[in-house]
């Protein structure tokens, strides 16, 4: 499609969020600002036990406490939940075993804060306790308690997949090495705490639930689910979203939780969860152990690669399936490697359960990949550059796992990261302490095949068009901050090319918006996008009908100006409003649909878990990292990023690139000092001082180069521009700590604590080398 | 002092009459002697602008300027300003125009959840009224309490620039790509 880039408000502008004043003015009412009358307080009781079986839930004392409106405990839903229908294993409220600290295991609704913390107290758990896992390989011990009857060994999954032949691969390698990497695990970390705000209508069996979900359709889903009612009776709204990042693809226990609580009341409760609380529900990215085996020519070519990868997954499914999917199916589709072997391994731990999180699967994967490509380049003196270049592969192509590339920006990405960098210059030339790395990634637009296949469209956006003129897009895409609803009112801005001012968004209410699979796997700008754009079409086809009808003359005649509508051959013009008028004539008020839907040759492979990581176009990302290494204190310093993403089209320049940055420095925290810790369960990082992300004294400028490779499918061209380039980070950072200290270090973060120590560890051998050699030509003259 | 023990309320805490300034404006409020700024703010004025990011000290999303100066609600009671000038990210848009900072972070995109943007444009505010030509390392210590998770801090390093007159020529490319 061509586009005009001329347009202040259509594709290719750099467009203020439509919903930005709200938010610098603290007009924008986020779940907890919401006002309501008559609310009642919720608060969660939460288990002090890692793993245990319940005896009892005794909740009378607390119920007698005045103020005290009602108590729900386990018993009160017996129907599982689970984001993934093949892995339901997790009840709002514990029922017969807590799986780890800060389970939810009951709930009290109170009328002030201080009653129903009060009343918290007063609930007495008594149980059995059972001995606890922290570490994936002490919960796949063979004699280990099971924290899931049915998942032996504690797995929740394996998956083993082979594609070309790695064996011949490794053979006719010339340097093959093996390496393990470790990652501490990660979260979210939105700055908005959860919260939810729940009315039930006792009168009417009526639910309406505000929250904080990317994606309203399932917290319904389970809302009906767990509540055994039926769907048509509730309504699921999403405010203003502070945030999500993968956090808030499932439905977590508490939106739940809010829903049973506001009917046991029947009225209003409010749950706002604190920070702690909002750390325990978590989701975030596993602790992971990867060992993995790259083969190489002597010219760098890669010819194959073998990983295992154990993931520490928490105690519950979630979408931790997909997870250990992704990390295997990623390792295709970034370079050419002609053979891959995958063993990966999703434990069950005693810990707050894992889930998506930006990148989701594919960055700790991606980390031990590129960070052993670098030190296998370094070993046969190659450039870190160069090697990759030396991999490209030819798009369009499918790989051996059944992922359809059809643009491949990354050679051009490549190219501005090395020039704007000034890499050729300044690699291997930078004063003592200081060093430059890099890595690449990619991602999906978007999974080819939804979580929940139902045979519906991907995607569905009504457009309505009434007699003020106004332009009203109704979306079920989850705007969290993202920009989601300021992309499709610049796909209808493009389309018509009206006034931006005519132009509204009401997003995800389910009363009112379509059904979306909501935002997840950075799907909404293609997937939603495409469907606007069709509904816009429709909407004009239905315009230029009615001014040809006004003006007397065939539609093919109607040349539309956006804000007006004219004959081309006589050139009499309309106005917007004059044309909307007419179009309502004898019909009314104008909607129109526009769906989209991937086709299933785009759906992956045929093997099992094969549809994970397909996608109908896969962002890619260069990125380069400049790092200084106190040698005194171990501190990394992250001097600058540069980062290249070929996001296809840039219907957004200035939201692109906010996306990348925002990436790139999420991707830093991941290494450098983000990181999660449990003692006997107990999550001690529950908070912004002990789980520490870069401050803004702290991080780097980011340069930004945008690579369009215009997709074939994607709207206006457009492919994802938020996940893709945060996986490269890790490597890219390990990689510049390396060129600046001549250490490979391999877990994540590097914390001063590792680089120093690592540091004194070669100070150590380096000392006892030389004490030996000291030895040896002494023990030579005795000879 | 009052104290206050209508049916339901279990609060047993103290009450006082606080005067005090919001947004320009004088007011008197029964507030508990341990009622927070912020609680006071988003629960009695329903200005909820003021975001609870943490569990105390830990965000800055709650950054309010009293008498001029940044502070974070969420560790200051309300009983503690008596008297002074409370404001709020409610009383920078004047007359229907929004500050400086307030453009430049709607157009720089110095916010993109926003959940962090009101304390992020207080301190900043803070900051612009001590020293209106702060250089980029001062807007970093005067930021450094806030957090973000969206932005990676690049675009809002640029808003505050672009607020107090600093940003760089290569502002032209914020208009159309060619």
């Amino acid at each position: 499609m061509k586009t005009n880039r001329t347009q202040r408000s259509g594709a290719g502008a750099r467009r203020p969020l439509i919903d930005g004043v709200n938010k610098v003015t603290g007009t924008a009412h986020y779940t907890a600002d919401l006002p309501a009358p008559n609310t009642l307080v919720g608060r969660i009781f939460r288990s002090p036990y890692a793993h245990a079986e319940i005896v009892a839930v005794d909740t009378r004392e607390a119920a007698a406490l005045p103020g005290v409106v009602a108590i729900i405990t386990g018993q009160d839903c017996d129907k599982p939940y689970g984001i993934l229908p093949i892995s339901q294993n997790e009840f709002p409220l514990a029922r017969d075993k807590v799986r780890y600290r800060g389970e939810p295991v009951a709930a009290v609704a109170a009328v002030d804060a201080e009653t129903a913390e009060r009343a918290l107290k007063l609930i007495r758990l008594k149980v059995i306790e059972l001995p606890a896992y922290f570490d994936p390989a002490d919960s796949r011990r063979e004699d280990a308690v099971l924290l899931h009857d049915n998942k032996r060994g504690n797995l929740e999954r394996e998956v083993h997949n082979e594609f070309g032949d790695v064996t011949a691969g490794f053979a006719r390698a010339d340097l093959v090495r093996e390496q393990t990497f470790h990652c501490a695990e990660v979260t979210h970390a939105h700055m908005e705490p959860h919260a939810a705000l729940a009315t039930y209508e006792p009168e009417r069996d009526h639910l309406t639930l505000h929250s904080v979900t990317q994606v309203p359709y399932y917290v319904h889903l389970s809302l009906a689910r767990c509540m055994d009612m039926d769907a048509s009776r509730i309504r699921v709204v999403k405010p203003f979203i502070g945030g999500g990042f993968g956090a808030r693809t499932e439905t977590l226990n508490f939106e739940i939780v809010c829903g049973l609580l506001a009917r046991a009341a029947r009225g209003t409760v409010r749950l706002d969860l604190t920070r702690e609380e909002t750390f325990l529900t978590h989701r975030g990215r596993p602790q992971s152990d990867v060992r993995i085996k790259i083969g190489m020519t002597r010219e760098g070519r890669l010819t194959a690669c073998e990983m295992e990868m154990v993931m520490r997954g928490g105690a519950y499914g979630g979408y931790g399936i997909v997870t250990i999917l992704y990390a295997g199916a990623l390792l295709n589709g970034l370079y050419d490697l002609p053979a891959v072997k995958y063993d990966g391994y999703r434990v069950y731990t005693n810990t707050p359960p894992c889930g998506a999180m930006r990148g989701h699967g594919t960055v700790n994967a991606r980390f031990a990949f590129d960070s052993l490509l670098g030190e296998m380049a370094a070993e046969l003196g190659l450039d870190p550059i160069e090697v990759r270049r030396r991999n490209l592969l030819k798009a369009p192509t499918e790989t051996m796992n059944g992922l359809r590339i059809t643009t491949y920006g990354l050679p051009e990405a490549l190219d501005w990261v090395e020039r704007a960098s000034g890499w050729r210059e300044r690699y291997g030339k930078l004063p003592k302490g200081h060093g430059l790395g890099m890595a690449c990634s990619h991602f999906v637009s978007g999974s080819a095949k939804p979580v929940h296949w139902s045979g519906e469209p991907h995607a569905t956006v009504i457009l309505k068009l009434d007699w003020d003129g106004g332009i009203v897009i109704l979306t079920g895409a989850s705007e969290i901050g993202q920009g989601s609803s300021t992309i499709v009112a610049q796909c209808v801005a493009e389309v018509l090319g009206v006034d931006w001012e005519r132009i509204r968004v009401v997003a995800s209410d389910s009363l009112v918006t379509p059904k979306d699979n909501g935002s997840y796997s950075s799907r909404v700008t293609y997937m939603v996008g495409n469907a606007t754009i069709q509904a816009a079409e429709n909407l004009k086809q239905l315009l230029v009908e009615a001014a040809a009808r006004k003006l007397k003359t065939r539609p093919d005649d109607i040349e539309c100006l956006g804000e007006a509508y004219r004959a081309i051959s006589s050139g009499e013009t309309l106005n917007f409003n004059d044309v909307t008028i007419e179009a309502l004539v004898g019909t009314g008020t104008l909607t129109v649909k526009g769906t989209f839907t991937c086709p299933e040759d785009f759906q992956g492979g045929k093997h099992r878990g094969g549809a994970v990581g397909s996608t109908m176009g896969f962002s890619y990302a260069a990125t380069v990292v400049e790092v200084s290494v106190d040698d005194v204190t171990g501190l990394v310093t992250v001097e600058r990023a540069w980062c290249a993403l070929d996001c296809g089209y840039a219907i957004n320049p200035l939201s692109v690139e906010g996306q990348i940055q925002g990436a790139v420095w999420m991707g830093l925290g991941q290494g450098i000092c983000e990181e999660t810790r449990y003692e006997n369960g107990l999550h001690t990082a529950a908070n912004f001082l002990d789980y520490r992300m870069p401050t803004i004294t702290e991080s780097p400028p980011i340069e930004v180069g945008i690579i369009e490779s215009i997709d074939p499918n994607g709207p206006f061209g457009a492919k994802e521009a938020s996940e893709g380039p945060l996986s490269s980070l890790p490597a890219a950072l390990a990689e510049a700590v390396r060129n600046a200290t001549g250490l490979a270090l391999r877990e994540l973060p590097l914390t001063p604590e590792r680089v120093a120590g690592a540091m004194e560890e070669r100070e150590r051998e380096r000392r006892a080398a030389a004490r030996r050699s000291a030895r040896q030509p002494a023990t030579e003259g005795a000879a | 002092m009052v104290s206050r023990k209508g049916s339901g309320d279990m609060n047993q805490n103290t009450k006082r009459i606080l005067r005090i300034q919001v947004n320009g404006r004088w007011r008197e409020d029964a507030v508990a002697d341990n009622q927070l700024l912020l609680d006071y703010l988003r629960e009695q004025l329903y200005l909820t602008g003021t975001k609870r990011g943490c569990d105390g000290g830990e965000c800055g999303a709650c950054t309010v300027l009293v008498d001029g100066r940044p502070r974070l609600a969420c560790c200051t009671f309300a009983v503690a300003v008596e008297g002074c000038h409370v404001e709020t990210i409610e009383s920078q848009s004047q007359d229907g125009r929004l500050s400086p900072l307030q453009q430049a972070f709607h157009e720089k995109l110095g916010a993109q959840c926003g959940f962090c943007t009101p304390g992020m444009v207080m301190a900043a505010e803070g900051l612009l009224r001590r020293n209106p030509h702060p250089t980029e390392a001062e807007i970093r210590e005067a930021l450094g309490g806030n957090l973000c998770r969206c932005t990676g801090y690049v675009k809002i390093v640029e808003s505050v620039q672009a607020a107090c007159g600093a940003e760089k020529n290569a502002d032209e490319k914020m208009e159309e790509r060619a």
